[in-house]
């Protein structure tokens, strides 16, 4: 049985950032992915990560813009915390390689991004998250003694003792189909975001609620899951991600009578509002029938007002992507969006060192709610938050871990998973497929609890997703085999998509009142006096989800009217 | 709404039988990506088929595959395009080649691609001492590395490396763009170190035979094969790197050869690059490449008046351009990064499209 000190689940930023503060101070460190590190959904973040690293900027402020963007949900103690040390972080990604763009003095370029008050995203033209990650990997390369790479292993439960602390994990290894049992003292979620409980979705088909799910089962609440983020511009076509940075380079949004329709609703920042603010003006625009394209659901993202050369050298995966996926070149004529699936601000409830309210494990990153992102994250803080709390959490499991004695675990979780995983494979055919349930999940929750919410449409959804995981009790697979055996791992990510989702529609239906992403048309005002708090979702002693509240930490900023 | 008959290869290692094709009818429109098509298949059909897959936008580099032949991204392929690769009737996927196959599309990039990102120390061995802030550097050097770092490690490259057919022990395509990635980086303090062991090595950068298919194959625009020369002119041009594959000789005397010929004198190319008819070197090397002359003879692919009284002389225009680009004071670059044609910019000196695809 493998034994680690600090054993990581997730090779994302996060993950990856945890394992090698981690390692730096001497303990046994092992990573473990369900794919290749570099094939993590942090390779897709796009546009940049923000740090007041600009002589006239200061943390206050980004901290400040980060609280405003949450609309006051976000924890200041924890914005605070990220805020404060982003500019560090930032430099020692430099230092350790990442190519980030300079201006014209050879210091790093800063780009405008939605919601902030002044240039501070620092980027490597629009593949920032590729860049990053791959430059952490080339670290784990170089570090290959001291951290142990489990690459494609998949986490079938979380291992939680008698005393209630987590003592480990079983996984898969998926090449070989082998179970084991991995002894650990501390575990850090890294695990990523909830995008696949949508269709469509700009998140990958990895996404798919793993660790969110795996911490709820273990005992650990998740908090803020009403706030699912809807990315402004991803494309109509397919639901690809158009980077916030065409916006940070001055594109304009219009509408089909070719209006500058931000003006209505942010007349300030235009284009640049926060992300919730500018789906919102869009879903509105297309509602009352000024939407664009075939079916009148998108809306026109102008890059051509971005001078040729800029937009080449700075944007050009999306050039890629217009050209390749939408037969659009963005540097001659607008190209159709829409506001999509992109981003989940809850998940499983951390202090600011990442520890979750199980002793041992931890969480970083999307499938973590420190919560620094409140009712709505920032564009470019996301990098941000996994590099800050990975590496806190690193560091702080490393450091508990010289105290702690390795927990001695038994096989019985390894048998009852496998047991699990052969009924699986042994189901008869009938019934559905786990495709069509996952399908049917992605499209209710879309249409359901979006961009605008109602109470009718939350019940729909909440029926419909009690329904599905009864259906996937018994939903069958076709492959048979153990060696990448893709179908049964499959079913067990459909478990993890329905039990978040149920968290996702569950809070929704509770927070009676509209702030960040959650837009109540029933409630379409904020209401700090009742629900100027957290939602917390635990399990009941039957499985079923349980609510409660946990108070906002506010430190310097009060709330106020949210204006853009 | 179109229907596709896919055409996948499939390889089940607990049968113990020899891979075999399976076909599948699909339905969508013809600008859908081959992936989407083939999780159609495995949606609906057959849930066993094995793909590695995850973005679907062509950023996470996980579904390198062979379709109709071509290597690429199976998210980046359209489906009509992939008919039409082929006989217009069927869309055939294949696992990548030059690597072991693991299950049907999936192959076993660890054994043979990784290890090769491993063997040119990937990671930046920077500068000291490290600065308090970021390191100061020229704004076109981060836009310049941007191109390899664009390299998203799909393998397509390594794929098709006809080099690598020849010699498995090649560096290859992707781990000499990744190699770039660092020698083109200011911030690194050992690119003379890097590039002495890529021309040292028997199986370093001078294997490249130059043939194009990792241009061709690299959703990304990477362009590893310009990476490659790009290596090259730096340990042959201003590193003066002579090493014991003798690529560096080979190359100058190559363009001396043309700017003295107009086209190639191969006769004399052989032991120009050993330092001419009578250096030592030269001679064990030209009896050595006397059974190819020979059969090169045979076959009448050369005649000995031809070989020996090469006909051509280089023109006065050809010696011209020659003149004119080594007077250039900088060398001149292509890169997709630093490009377009934008009248309110300035444009960078020499910026040139790219070969974007």
């Amino acid at each position: 049985m493998p034994e680690h000190d600090v054993l990581i689940i997730g090779a994302g930023l996060a993950g990856q950032r945890a394992a090698l503060a981690a390692a730096q101070s001497g303990v046994s460190v092992a990573i473990l992915s369900k794919v290749h590190p570099v094939r993590s959904h942090s390779v897709a973040a796009a546009g940049g990560i923000n740090a007041a690293i600009s002589v006239s900027d200061d943390w206050r402020s980004h901290a400040y813009d980060t609280v405003k963007g949450s609309d006051f949900l976000g924890d200041q103690d924890a914005i605070e915390v990220m805020c404060r040390e982003a500019p560090g972080e930032v430099m020692h990604l430099e230092h350790i390689g990442v190519t980030f763009h300079r201006n014209d003095a050879g210091e790093l370029d800063l780009r405008a991004f939605g919601g902030a008050s002044i240039n501070r995203t620092a980027y490597v033209a629009d593949i920032t998250g590729q860049a990053i990650l791959h430059v952490l990997y080339e670290q784990l390369m170089k570090h290959s003694g001291s951290v142990e790479r489990y690459e494609e292993w998949f986490v079938t439960s979380l291992i939680v003792d008698g005393d209630g602390c987590c003592a480990g994990v079983v996984a898969r290894d998926i090449r070989s189909g082998r179970m084991e049992t991995f002894a650990a003292k501390n575990v850090i979620l890294a695990s990523g975001g909830a995008g696949q409980c949508y269709k469509p979705t700009t998140n990958a088909l990895i996404c798919t609620a793993d660790g969110m799910a795996q911490a709820l089962r273990a005992g650990a609440p998740l908090m803020d899951m009403e706030m699912v983020q809807y990315h402004p511009t991803t494309l109509a076509e397919n639901g690809f991600l158009i980077t916030e940075g065409a916006r940070g380079e001055g594109a304009h949004l219009l509408n089909k009578d070719g209006e500058r329709f931000m003006s209505k609703a942010a007349p300030n920042k235009m284009e640049l509002a926060s992300r919730d603010v500018v789906s919102r003006a869009e879903q509105t625009e297309i509602n009352e029938g000024r939407g664009v394209g075939p079916d009148g659901k998108g809306i026109y993202l102008d890059i051509t007002v971005v001078p040729r050369k800029r937009t080449l050298e700075a944007l050009r995966e999306i050039v890629n992507i217009g050209r390749d996926f939408a037969g659009v070149d963005i540097t001659r004529e607008p190209i159709i969006i829409q506001p999509g699936q992109h981003y989940i601000m809850g998940g499983v409830k951390t202090d600011i060192d990442g520890r979750t309210s199980i002793t041992g494990l931890y969480a970083a990153g999307e499938v973590a709610c420190v919560s620094v992102h409140g009712g709505n994250r920032l564009g470019a803080n996301s990098l941000l938050d996994t590099l800050i709390f990975g590496r806190r959490a690193g560091e702080h499991a490393a450091l508990r871990a010289h105290d702690t004695a390795m927990p001695s675990v038994s096989d019985e979780h390894l048998r009852a998973d496998a047991k699990r995983i052969e009924e699986i494979i042994a189901r008869p055919r009938k019934g559905r497929r786990v495709s069509e349930i996952k399908e049917e999940l992605g499209t209710t929750m879309n249409t359901h609890v979006a961009v605008y919410r109602d109470e009718q449409g939350l019940e729909a959804a909440a029926e419909a997703v009690a329904r599905l995981k009864e259906e996937a009790a018994s939903a069958y697979i076709d492959d048979r085999g153990t060696v990448f055996n893709q179908d049964v791992l499959g079913a067990i990510e459909l478990g993890y998509m329905l039990d978040t989702a149920e968290t996702i529609v569950i809070a929704a239906i509770e927070r009676k009142e509209s702030r960040g992403a959650q837009f109540r048309t029933d409630y379409p005002e904020r209401n700090d006096d009742e629900w100027l708090k957290h939602i917390d979702v635990t399990l009941d002693d039957d499985g079923a989800p349980k609510l409660s509240y946990s108070p906002v930490t506010i430190t310097q900023w009060q709330p106020e009217e949210r204006k853009y | 709404m179109a229907k596709f008959k896919l055409r996948l290869r499939r390889y089940d290692p607990e049968s113990g039988e020899a891979p075999y094709w399976d076909e599948h009818t699909i339905e969508l429109e013809p600008h859908r990506s081959v992936l989407e098509g083939i999780l159609q298949a495995k949606g609906r059909f057959d849930g066993s088929i094995g793909i590695r897959c995850s973005c679907r936008a062509a950023i996470c580099g996980s579904c390198g595959v062979r379709i109709n032949g071509e290597p690429g991204l199976a998210c980046h392929t359209h489906l009509d395009e992939a008919l039409a690769r082929g006989d217009g009737k069927v869309i055939e996927v294949e696992p990548m080649g030059n690597m072991p196959v693991i299950k049907d599309l999936i192959v076993d990039m660890d054994a043979v691609h990784w290890k090769k990102i491993q063997s040119v120390t990937p990671w930046l061995l920077g500068r000291e001492p490290v600065p308090e802030r970021e390191y100061l550097v020229d704004r076109e050097a981060m836009v310049d590395v941007t191109q390899s770092m664009a390299c998203i490690q799909c393998g397509a490259c390594v794929s098709d490396c006809l080099a690598m057919e020849v010699d498995p022990e090649f560096t290859g395509p992707a781990a000499l763009a990744k190699s770039y990635r660092f020698v083109g980086d200011p911030r690194d303090d050992e690119h003379y170190e890097r590039l002495k062991h890529l021309a040292e090595d028997p199986s370093g950068m001078y294997t490249c035979t130059h043939c194009f298919k990792c241009v061709d194959a690299c959703p990304k625009g990477v362009n590893p094969m310009g990476q490659i020369m790009r290596l090259r002119r730096l340990a042959g041009s201003d590193y003066e790197i002579e090493d014991r594959n003798n690529g560096y000789r080979h190359e100058h005397a190559f363009v001396e050869n043309i700017r003295r010929n107009g086209l190639l004198h191969e006769a004399d190319l052989l032991p120009d690059s050993y330092g001419g008819k009578f250096h030592p070197n030269a001679v064990p090397e030209l009896i050595a490449s006397l059974p190819i002359v020979l059969r090169g003879l045979l076959r009448r692919k050369i005649t000995p008046a031809k070989a020996l009284l090469h006909p051509h002389k280089a023109s006065k225009d050809l010696r011209a351009l020659f003149d004119q680009i080594e007077e250039q004071p900088k060398r001149y670059e292509l890169n997709l990064y630093v490009s377009g044609d934008d009248k309110d910019n300035e444009p960078l000196a020499g910026a040139s499209e790219g070969s974007s695809r």
